[in-house]
């Protein structure tokens, strides 16, 4: 039985703003039920004396001078898209 | 029904650094769009965000100032959303491990009370960038110099029963961080940022009731409004028959009142996790005591010196210290006068502050020095001038003249202390009012305040009143 309806994976690819296909739908179902099992099966562990993890590396967080080491580079970055206008970038409009 | 009001606030202090919190990118306010996003800023991929050490020092000075706890270890989380301004898609903050947690504040209510307001705890977070919605036909334009910008958060608890004493927990916060270098302060530019969750309950209800969220709100005057219209609107509600709802709202300052915001999205789960490009964050309690050690005199410490040295009372203790630089005005008159503080604090919180207000200038910008005032005081305490005279003088000095001395040795304004001459000039007086001068002692005691007047009236104010007070009842017999 799929735990994810086809309805429930257009909502994802809506809140994403993913466009998929009709023909992918399928997949996409299987593939994140699969995931919604893996992770039921992972939860009938008892955990509660496990401290959770924050990292996997046992060491801590190195930090640096509060310096200013990055000039403007908008000139560079702004060839990555074609949308930008007065010095901003450009997205769908987010707001009717 | 008896109403009780429920506020718990929640503070975005932006932290002054020079650069970000995870990259090298400037912070300056007011540039030109995206010239201050780097790689970091602008989510792209294979980059790896680095702490910035100046955001963790001002986190553990602002926990220390609160009385709360520093975590040894605190870990950054992501908080997952949609929106154009976040360019990740999550935005780094502090989760279950906060740096900072369980303080309190205390703050000085306008009756002289003081009220303990706890601190649930501060995180460390990045900014997100800038909206722009105007003027792209049918496209939003972005501007991404704030994303990474350091802020501070700072949560309540739901502590405060009143819109006024959201604003004075607000306003000592607000003096806080000032005191300690850690934020600029300013509201306009959205340095010290603030949302209000606002409740209301029954009294006596121990029960908390639904509440709102108010955001945007970018002053101490608008954060009074909002929660006032707030509250009025769920009494009315609920006495309606209504139920309010947790949702969040935006106050409009030009209608003055608040309306449901439209959800950024349709869910609202974030899925924090803890952030893999970044370690947990350890902090020594070496650096801890170094810092503590570093600490400027805070407020709180600064108002009971004032008390205690200079015989103040709370409020005028409060007022003083609500900005350091008025507090080191204060104290630079008083090294420079031997008059008493209480005078000297008449005059800056009295003339000094009323006449910077009408010209929207504050104490650091004030035309009248310290050293200024205190010359100024001098002369009225040594009796050269009067009270009134004092006004004049000040005057002159707001608009440039050099010291209390010279307005006072050019405009020949000593105060007539000499008893022969104020003699003299209750004798015209008397001699010009024959009249009044007999209803006078006919028993029309009140005309003795006529007499006073035409007496200093006479002497261009020069004369000491009280001199002439003693001098008119003895002639006047």
């Amino acid at each position: 039985m799929s735990r994810i309806s086809e309805e429930t994976v257009n909502k994802i690819a809506h809140l994403a703003r993913l466009s998929i296909n009709e023909q992918e739908l399928p997949e996409y179902v299987t593939n994140l039920s699969n995931i919604l099992t893996l992770v039921e099966e992972m939860s009938q562990f008892d955990t509660k004396q496990i401290q959770a993890m924050a990292h996997p590396l046992a060491m801590s967080q190195r930090l640096r001078e509060d310096k200013v080491t990055e000039p403007n580079q908008r000139e560079e970055m702004q060839k990555l898209t074609k949308f930008t206008e007065a010095g901003l970038y450009l997205v769908p409009q987010v707001i009717e | 029904m008896e109403w009780e009001t429920v506020i718990g606030l929640e503070v975005h202090a932006q932290l002054a650094t020079n650069s970000k919190i995870f990259s090298g990118a400037a912070t300056a306010f007011g540039a030109e769009p995206n010239t201050q996003a780097c790689a970091i800023d602008l989510g792209l991929p294979g980059v790896l965000p680095v702490l910035n050490r100046d955001t963790v020092a001002m986190a553990i000075k602002l926990g220390l100032s609160v009385n709360a706890e520093i975590a040894e270890r605190s870990v950054f989380a992501r908080k997952n959303y949609f929106y154009p301004d976040l360019p990740k898609g999550y935005q780094i903050s502090q989760y279950e491990l906060p740096i900072v947690k369980s303080g309190y504040l205390d703050v000085i209510l306008d009756d002289g009370s003081i009220k303990r307001i706890g601190i649930t705890r501060a995180h460390l977070e990045e900014d997100a960038g800038k909206s722009l919605h105007e003027d792209f036909s049918n496209m939003t334009g972005v501007d991404f110099n704030r994303a990474g910008t350091p802020l501070l958060e700072i949560v309540s608890e739901p502590d405060m029963r009143s819109a006024k004493e959201a604003i004075a927990y607000l306003k000592t916060l607000h003096a806080l961080v000032r005191y300690l270098g850690i934020c600029d302060g300013n509201m306009q530019e959205g340095s010290f940022r603030c949302d209000a969750n606002v409740s209301v309950r029954p009294k006596g209800q121990a029960k908390f009731g639904t509440r709102a969220e108010i955001k945007n709100v970018n002053s101490f005057r608008f954060v009074e409004k909002a929660i006032e219209y707030e509250v009025k609107r769920q009494i009315a509600l609920i006495e309606s028959g209504g139920t309010v709802l947790q949702e969040t709202r935006l106050y409009d300052a030009d209608k003055d009142e608040t309306r449901s915001m439209r959800s950024k999205e349709e869910a609202n789960d974030y899925r924090y996790f803890p952030d893999p490009d970044l370690l947990p964050l350890m902090v020594t309690a070496e650096w801890v005591e170094k810092i503590r050690s570093e600490l400027p005199e805070l407020p709180a410490q600064k108002r009971e010196r004032f008390q205690r040295e200079y015989e103040l009372s709370a409020y005028d203790a409060a007022v003083l210290v609500s900005s350091k630089e008025l507090a080191m005005y204060f104290e630079e008159v008083l090294k420079h006068t031997q008059a008493p503080a209480k005078l000297v604090t008449n005059w800056v919180m009295g003339d000094l502050a009323a006449a910077l207000n009408k010209a929207n200038l504050d104490i650091a910008t004030s035309p009248v020095s310290a050293e200024q005032l205190a010359g100024l005081l001098n002369r009225m305490h040594d009796n050269t001038i009067s009270g009134k005279i004092a006004k004049e003088v000040f005057e002159a000095l707001w608009h440039g003249a050099k010291d209390a001395d010279s307005v006072i040795n050019e405009r020949g304004l000593q105060q007539v202390t000499d008893t022969s001459a104020i003699e003299k000039i209750i004798d015209d007086v008397i001699h010009a009012n024959p009249a009044q001068l007999a209803d006078y002692r006919s028993g029309k005691d009140r005309l003795f305040g006529y007499f006073v007047g035409q007496v200093m009236k006479l002497s261009q104010g020069k004369a000491n009143p009280e001199q002439v007070n003693n001098l008119l009842k003895e002639k006047l017999k």
